[in-house]
């Protein structure tokens, strides 16, 4: 009945939301259709990663034409897991943003936030679900479009630059990956990702098709946010909105990872990418960059929400990396991690927006004695803050266990050494966090003073979502039968090897 | 209840009374009775396990698979019989003493503390009963972080600051290095259960098992093996039942009993003592031994002299288990129970004369003996565990060291026990001799404050001190227990 159409509808639902959203023209009533849809499209996520984890890769002609003239949706371990990811945390993000978006965003633009928000989410979507590789761009496209109104509705003026720095280096990644697809179309006629795969091993020898890995690898990292290719990452997610900061800090870097993965492996293939052109050493160079830079600059931010921003450009470096190993384990690990870290981070986004919604700022100095006055806010941005690190019973130590594994196997223990030591330099950035909210005395000034109402906890609709995701990294730092589970299917589709083969 | 249910109670009975004692905050008097019944129940369920184990049994839970392969496995053993077993007795004796610290020197955020203390003693039955490295390795980093609000708890600058090193030191060692060994163990050997006999033998060459040693020695911060010992004495910023239970006791064993286990159950004794590079342990360890023991000669503050008597004196056991004898396995075994007696003991009665008489140097303690007798009686018999006389527990376990180093023709190890025990004599005696022979210091008539009066500390910290040292006396004469676990461990019966 409905099952076989579940591809398309994970995408085309939203789709069909975002202009309701604008005929709606209520704020509430946009929420309400927002968070409904999130739901839907999160169970019909779960429904197919039940389907793909039990049957194998699902195939979908769009509009029963048949590929190649058609266009095809295909998902299998990979992108299911990314739809699960994406769907999820907007599922649990959209609670949270009916106080926060008040707070945040002009009344009458609300119903716009919303629509933005649904075309940002369809794009994603979008992106994960389909086999055609212009396809991509065309969501690609309308996930960045989106975003970048999204950024700009930030109430700091500087929002407004921070998206159009944004909006240049996007536009930039996306042309790229553009003229990426072009070359590869050029060469062999086809935009079908599985017919692609077909037929660029034959003429792997062709300048043009080298070049067009170039080309898209370059746009998929600046999406990606990979150093050195990171620069507007910082600014966007600091000045956004907190529930977009969130977001899209668990998510669309997340969705420019899984494009990596697609392009390099399954289309590209592992000999033409990383034999052939050497990617690897590249990427893991990049990655290992990404990690200590990422992390130094982190330290030394006075602005949470941007010392989390730079966080994430290093944790993006340890998913480079164990993709960049090219093994299952390597794979399994990056995976893996672009799960835990979604849920990591965007929990630890959620808590700082619990955090702005009361004081109304994420300044470091401003955050002295919140451990007294906001006391479960702190403890699950505490509590994410060991995840990031790395510390046993949390997601992020599974990650870095598989890493380190990964690491180890490939026999390149300089970089087993250097993912534990950068995740030291997590510890310094979570601790000055720690110290300020803990020990440093609440700030009395006359503006505390006067609003008493803004002294204690954010209200549950946003606390909870924020409990949600921390408790999944703990959860999945315990119990990683799922997370490793999925990852590890993922990972050897991707190598072309059989699961069964390979063993646990 | 069976073996393993008992294991599970005993894990799960500190985290309740974390819970209940959080939940009673604003009743001090529920909240301490709390504390107690949680430490009792702890004993008596760890107590129970001990007739199994003696007669040669192991009890185990698995508590689920964490990674393929690697699960939250707990397996008694008989030294984390002997390191629980001490550990949950002598938290009865420090929440008596903390009820009396805590409450006459008007301490703040004690639900806290308390909290803390709870989920500490829960992550060191952990580290105790752990049948795994992965488990061991998890409540060992539960440990580190739990014991940081103790450290901090004072929340001053100097506390914070103290907290840093502490965390940073701790987590540095144990991410950076111990982790590290742990994963190359894992890729080597594709296991980490404890096993007799080791699990490395044959799986990696020599040269990468002395060097897996270092990660191991090293990234077992806690151990407190120089050069990553400067975290233990900046600990001693925190409130006294800290340092007493957690600083000579539960964090520092937790480290030495790691290393013991990593040497036994990991490296295998019999493998480890085929590797000829890793004969450098013992000189790091007696290096260790010595140098530590001649900062704490010129130590002033007498919780920072107890702090690198403590340094000096994890390095006893790291050096017996390196000698890689049975005897001096069994040596270091008995050291860790020996030195929880006697250091706690110390502590206990630091922390009395700073309640009663508000004095922290060891310069001010000039005829303090005649006004505080029993605290310095206490001392005295800690003192002489510390040297290794008898009639007390010291004298046991360096009996057994020494015996294990002749046994193995270790000269140095001998010359550094024979060393070290004049240097404690050194640092010690003299802090008795000016208590109960010299006349007090005149009092200033300006510091009314502190001049006045003082006589013995509260009740509670009396009791809890007379026990600890009635307890180092007694683990002389019957030191069965004790001695038998450790001989199980070496794999040697009486």
């Amino acid at each position: 009945m409905i099952a076989p159409h579940l591809p398309i509808l994970q995408v085309v639902i939203p789709l069909l939301a975002a202009p309701i959203c604008v005929l709606l023209h209520s704020g509430r009533l946009a929420w309400l259709l927002t968070v409904a849809v999130s739901w839907v499209s999160f169970a019909v996520s779960v429904l197919l990663l039940g389907q793909v984890m039990d049957g194998g890769p699902l195939s979908y002609e769009l509009g029963g034409w048949a590929p190649p003239w058609g266009i095809e949706y295909r998902i299998d371990a990979l992108n299911a897991l990314v739809l699960f990811i994406v769907s999820g945390i907007s599922a649990i993000v959209l609670p949270f943003a009916r106080a926060s978006v008040e707070r945040e965003i002009e009344s009458e633009r609300v119903y716009l936030f919303y629509t933005a928000y649904l075309l940002c989410l369809t794009g994603l979507l979008g992106i994960t679900a389909t086999g055609d590789a212009f396809n991509v761009f065309v969501f690609l496209e309308i996930s960045s479009l989106s975003s970048y109104a999204l950024i700009s509705l930030g109430r700091d003026r500087r929002a407004l630059m921070a998206a159009y720095q944004y909006l240049i280096l996007g536009t930039i990644g996306a042309t790229f990956i553009l003229i990426g697809i072009g070359l590869a179309y050029m060469v062999t006629g086809t935009l079908n990702m599985a017919d692609l795969a077909e037929r660029l091993p034959a003429v792997s020898g062709n300048r043009t098709v080298q070049v067009s890995l170039a080309f898209l690898t370059v746009g998929i990292c600046l999406k990606l946010a990979l150093f050195p290719l990171h620069l507007w990452l910082p600014n966007a997610y600091a000045y956004a909105p907190s529930v977009v900061s969130a977001f899209l800090a668990a998510t669309a870097t997340k969705v420019s990872a899984y494009l990596l993965l697609r392009f390099l492996f399954t289309i590209f293939g592992v000999e033409f990418s990383f034999e052939a052109m050497q990617l690897g050493v590249i990427l893991s160079t990049l990655a290992v960059l990404a990690m200590f830079v990422g992390s130094l600059v982190a330290i030394f931010q006075e602005d949470v929400k941007r010392m989390l921003a730079y966080s994430s450009i290093a944790q993006i470096g340890y998913i480079v990396l164990g993709i960049s190993l090219v093994s299952v384990d390597g794979l399994t690990a990056g995976i893996v991690h672009l799960f835990n870290h979604a849920i990591i981070k965007g929990g630890m986004f959620l808590a700082l927006g619990c955090i702005f919604f009361r004081i109304g700022s994420v300044q470091l100095h401003d955050m002295r004695g919140l451990g007294r006055r906001m006391p479960y806010t702190m403890a699950a941005f505490v509590v994410g803050g060991l995840g990031l690190i790395g510390v046993p019973l949390t997601a992020g130590f599974i990650s870095k266990w598989y890493l380190v594994v990964a690491a180890l196997e490939a026999g390149v223990w300089p970089l087993a050494v250097l993912v534990l030591a950068s995740s030291l330099l997590a510890v310094i950035y979570v601790w000055r966090v720690v110290e300020v909210a803990y020990f440093q005395p609440v700030p009395d000034d006359k503006a505390a003073a006067k609003d008493k109402a803004t002294l204690g906890e954010a209200p549950l609709s946003m606390l909870l979502p924020a409990w949600v995701l921390i408790g999944a990294s703990i959860y999945f730092g315990l119990d990683t039968s799922f997370s490793v589970g999925v990852a590890r299917a993922a990972a050897s589709s991707l190598l072309g090897l059989d699961l069964a083969e390979i063993g646990s | 209840m069976s073996s393993s249910a008992v294991i599970l109670f005993c894990l799960a009975t500190p985290l309740i009374g974390a819970l209940l004692i959080a939940l009673s905050n604003r009743r001090p008097n529920q909240r301490e009775a709390i504390t107690l019944a949680t430490a009792a129940i702890l004993f008596v369920g760890v107590a129970s396990l001990i007739p199994e184990v003696r007669a040669g049994a192991r009890p185990e839970l698995l508590l689920g698979e964490i990674l393929p392969g690697l699960s939250l496995y707990f397996r008694v053993e008989p030294l984390g019989m002997l390191f629980a077993g001490v550990a949950s007795f002598l938290w009865i004796v420090n929440s008596v003493y903390s009820i009396g610290y805590m409450r006459a020197n008007l301490e703040g955020h004690q639900t806290r503390f308390y909290v803390c203390f709870a989920v500490a003693l829960a992550s060191t039955v952990g580290v105790a009963f752990a049948g795994n490295m992965l488990t061991l390795f998890i409540f060992y980093e539960v440990l580190t972080l739990s014991t940081y609000p103790l450290v901090t708890h004072s929340g001053k600058p100097e506390a914070i600051r103290a907290g840093r090193t502490y965390l940073g030191i701790l987590l540095s060692t144990s991410i950076g290095l111990l982790l590290l060994a742990i994963l190359w163990t894992w890729w080597a050997a594709g296991t980490l259960a404890f096993s007799e006999g080791g699990i490395l033998a044959g799986r990696v060459s020599d040269g990468a098992m002395a060097v897996l040693l270092a990660l191991y020695m090293f990234g077992i911060g806690k151990a407190a093996l120089m050069p990553m010992h400067r975290w233990l004495p900046a600990a001693m910023v925190a409130p006294t039942p800290v340092s007493a239970l957690l600083h000579a006791v539960a964090v520092v064993k937790a480290g030495v009993f790691t290393v013991t286990k990593v040497i036994v159950y990991i490296f295998g004794i019999d493998s480890l003592s085929r590797v000829a590079d890793a004969g450098w342990l013992i000189y790091v360890a007696g290096a260790t031994i010595v140098i530590a023991s001649l900062i704490a000669l010129r130590q002033d503050n007498l919780k920072r002299r107890l702090a690198y008597s403590t340094v000096s004196q994890l390095s006893y056991v790291i050096l017996a288990a390196a000698i890689l004898t049975p005897l001096s396995v069994a040596g270091a075994a008995l050291h860790i129970a020996a030195h929880a007696f006697g250091k706690i003991t110390l502590f206990f009665a630091a922390g009395s004369i700073y309640t009663a008489a508000h004095k922290t140097e060891v310069s001010q303690l000039a005829g303090i003996g005649r006004r505080m007798p029993w605290t310095m009686t206490a001392f005295t018999i800690g003192t002489i565990s510390m040297i290794g006389l008898p009639p007390t527990a010291g004298f046991v376990s360096k009996w057994y060291m020494l015996r294990g180093a002749i046994e193995a023709d270790q000269l140095f190890a001998i010359a550094i026990i024979l060393i070290s025990t004049l240097l404690n004599a050194a640092y010690f005696l003299p802090i008795v001799y000016t208590a109960f022979l010299n006349k007090p210091a005149p009092v200033d008539k300006d510091d009314h404050e502190h001049g006045h009066e003082h006589g013995e500390a509260p009740l509670p910290i009396l009791l809890a001190l007379g026990v600890t040292a009635a307890g180092t006396v007694l683990l002389f004469f019957f030191a069965d227990l004790p001695l038998d676990l450790a001989l199980q461990l070496a794999g040697r019966s009486q």
